[in-house]
């Protein structure tokens, strides 16, 4: 049996984070364009669309994300469509993460004045202007904190991606452990790169929301 | 010749029966205000003439167009009716200056420049020409709502709806949001206000039109209407305000 | 193509799994909830050394991924000579981490009750604990009941990892009915589907339970 020093483990891990960052920021730019996309239908105010977008939201927040994974793995590639793990979990990670921004974002948009509509309105400006220069501004300042706070979220949805295979920093966990036998230390070790990764995530979200607040 | 016409306007919210038969001519030049209790269905009212709320019977026009409250129509009626909220709805991110620009900008497809000059014009006009860069935030009510003012006349309007934009000020900022109204009336500007100041509505309006119920109740020259108020509910409403 | 008959004889297997995952939702549900209110309590009123060790244990939970607490807690626990099945790991591992999330959205409702009604509480000769008990508590959670709500949701949709220790649940068992029918996708869409009402009929039973706990509301 080879012999694994302390150093020996958290190389391989560190090694087995890039994946894991790699795999949250594809996951946060998929996640976030598709909700911007899935925002602007719901303010269009047009029923059907929004009711789409609410059964959308239901759906991904109200699934585990374990199971849309398996859904996105087991089930594509049984119906016929090849899908690696990686494609899998950043397809997953993908509605996860749009699900819960849609509705984050709503919150910003709708703590927004009405009148602030309206004046636009009977200024003259069409829906797009005042989504562009009124209304996607402001809410943007309001949902950045959040924003940056759901992101440590999707860092930790992909400790998921372990589970249909893909070798990230929990899998490679797993593999070290099934290797050295040292599962205290190693799960030890991989708990402290995740919470490196997550936790200024966490203070800069604080720090923005206080910044915010002061700011009003 | 008739700037703005209603004619047997009904509004409902779901079934309640807000405005009940509006007949209303305002020509060109009037300064018309609307009083009458909370609730009587005033502001309703402007929100119809300026198409942000839809009506379900009869008919309104401004310059001789129909109002809908179809979102083009909105726009293009946004061309001849300014608007002005009782909680002035300046935009919080932009500065003073630019929040008077864009309309013009964007939806007039003025130039920059011409934007600009425009704006400074305005807010010289309403005794604000030093606050071109500063933020909403940074100003008082009174200062606030007379950016609004500036930025609903940077896009010319015909006519000049105004829904209680003094009822948010400290008493002692009222004062300097009038005078700028009394200087407007004075230039010929049409305005329809919906207001609590009667001293204003009797020395510098030319009617005044008094809602009770959903209803015109009564209306005419603002000086006889307010002296001597024929029916009995003018002359309680007269009664409490005074 | 599709063939959601074939599940059928696996009937059972499915029932088993959910009334597991209910069984552990339950029970965590409470535990969590109940840690949380307690750190929350500690957070909010506790000295500052006892702050710093519930701040330490939110924010150590809050940034580290479920799975790796539970491997941690299965795992890694035992080596150093605490034996835990894999129910003991699962209840464990699921009450520090709702007992984490829990703490801070309560300590947010606790924070938002008005110095004033602590005030009116002192000079009406109530204590502390009693202060806490009877006035503060119950607005408190008012506040934040919505949020208390979706986090206990999100909980018990994270107990789907569960089934990686070889609980017997929902999950398990739709892993253990895909490998016997090859029907993944079926058993996968039927289970999450199944996540799905649990987290409608959570929000229900909340509600519920909120009408009938908040019900000072209604009383005019
Ligand atoms: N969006 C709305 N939905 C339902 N009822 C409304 C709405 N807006 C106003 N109302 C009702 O219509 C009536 C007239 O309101 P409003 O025009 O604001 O009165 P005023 O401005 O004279 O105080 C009030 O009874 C008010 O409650
Ligand atoms: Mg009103």
């Amino acid at each position: 049996m080879i012999d694994f020093s302390n150093w020996d483990i958290v190389r391989n891990l560190l090694f087995a984070t890039q994946w894991t960052v790699l795999l949250s920021l594809a996951a946060f730019v998929c996640g976030s364009s598709v909700a911007l996309c899935l925002s602007a239908i719901r303010l269009t105010r047009n029923p059907v669309m929004v009711r789409f977008v609410k059964v959308y939201i239901e759906l991904f927040q109200g699934t585990p994300l374990l199971m849309q994974m398996f859904l996105c793995f087991f089930g594509l590639s049984m119906m016929g469509y090849e899908i690696s793990a990686w494609g899998a979990a950043i397809l997953s990670l993908t509605l996860f993460t749009s699900a819960f921004l849609v509705e984050i974002w709503r919150g910003c948009i709708d703590t927004l004045p009405k009148g602030q509509w309206e004046a636009s309105r009977v200024l003259g400006m069409n829906f797009l202007q005042t989504l562009r220069f009124i209304i996607l501004p402001q809410a943007m300042r309001v949902a950045f904190a959040p924003t940056v706070g759901f992101s440590v979220q999707v860092v930790k949805g992909t400790a998921l991606a372990s589970v249909i295979g893909f070798v990230e920093l929990t899998k490679a966990g797993t593999m070290l452990n099934n290797a050295t036998f040292e599962p205290f230390k190693v799960f030890i070790f991989v708990a402290l790169i995740y919470f490196a990764l997550c936790y200024p995530l966490s203070l800069f979200s604080q720090f923005l929301e206080k910044k915010y607040h002061v700011a009003r | 010749m008739s700037l703005v016409k209603l004619d047997q306007v009904h509004k409902y919210y779901g079934d309640f029966h807000v405005l009940k038969g509006i007949d209303l001519n305002i020509k060109a030049g009037e300064v018309v205000s609307i009083i009458g209790r909370s609730g009587s269905g005033k502001s309703t009212l402007l929100r119809c003439i300026n198409g942000l709320e839809e009506y379900q019977q009869g008919g309104i026009s401004v310059d001789d167009k129909e109002v809908t409250s179809e979102d083009i129509q909105v726009r293009r009626l946004a061309l001849s009716v300014g608007m002005i909220f009782q909680n002035f709805n300046l935009f919080p991110h932009l500065t003073v200056g630019e929040n008077i620009m864009l309309a013009p900008t964007i939806v007039l497809k003025k130039s920059k420049s011409d934007a600009g000059t425009i704006a400074k014009a305005m807010l010289e006009k309403v005794g604000l020409g030093d606050k071109f860069d500063s933020y909403p935030e940074k100003l008082s009510g009174g200062q606030q709502q007379r950016v609004a003012i500036a930025r609903a006349l940077a896009m010319n309007p015909k006519v000049l709806l105004c829904d209680e934009i003094t009822s948010a000020l400290d008493p002692e900022l009222v004062g300097d949001v009038l005078k700028v109204l009394e200087q407007l009336a004075a230039e010929g500007m049409t305005l329809v206000l919906v207001t609590h100041e009667m001293n204003f509505a009797r020395d510098v309006g030319n009617r005044v039109v008094f809602m009770h119920q959903g209803k015109v109740w009564e209306q005419g020259d603002s000086k006889t209407l307010l002296s001597e108020p024929k029916t009995e509910e003018l002359k309680q409403f007269i009664g409490a305000v005074l | 193509m599709l063939n959601f008959s074939d599940l059928l004889p696996y009937t059972d297997v499915f029932l088993g799994g959910l009334l597991t995952t209910i069984e552990l939702t339950v029970l965590t549900t409470f535990l969590g909830v109940m840690v949380g209110t307690l750190c929350a309590s500690i957070r909010q009123y506790g000295n500052k050394a006892s702050r710093r060790v519930v701040t330490a244990y939110v924010e150590l939970i809050r940034n580290t991924p479920f799975i790796v607490q539970l491997f941690f807690i299965f795992f890694g626990l035992p080596s150093i000579g605490f034996l835990l099945t894999p129910w003991q790991a699962s209840i464990i591992a699921l009450t520090i981490n709702l007992g984490a999330y829990s703490t801070e959205i309560i300590r947010a409702g606790l924070s938002n009750i008005p110095k004033g009604q602590w005030e009116a509480a002192k000079v009406l000769g109530m204590n502390f604990r009693q202060t806490l008990m009877r006035v503060v508590f119950t607005p408190a959670f008012e506040k934040i009941y919505p949020a208390l709500t979706s986090q206990c949701i999100i909980v018990m949709l994270g107990s789907a990892v569960l089934s990686q220790i070889s609980v017997q649940d929902l999950t398990y068992a739709a892993n253990l009915v895909q490998s016997r029918n090859f029907r993944a996708f079926e058993s996968y869409v039927v289970t999450a589907l199944m996540y799905l009402g649990l987290a409608m009929l959570m929000r229900y039973v909340f509600s519920l339970i909120g009408k009938r706990v908040f019900a000072y509301r209604e009383v005019r």
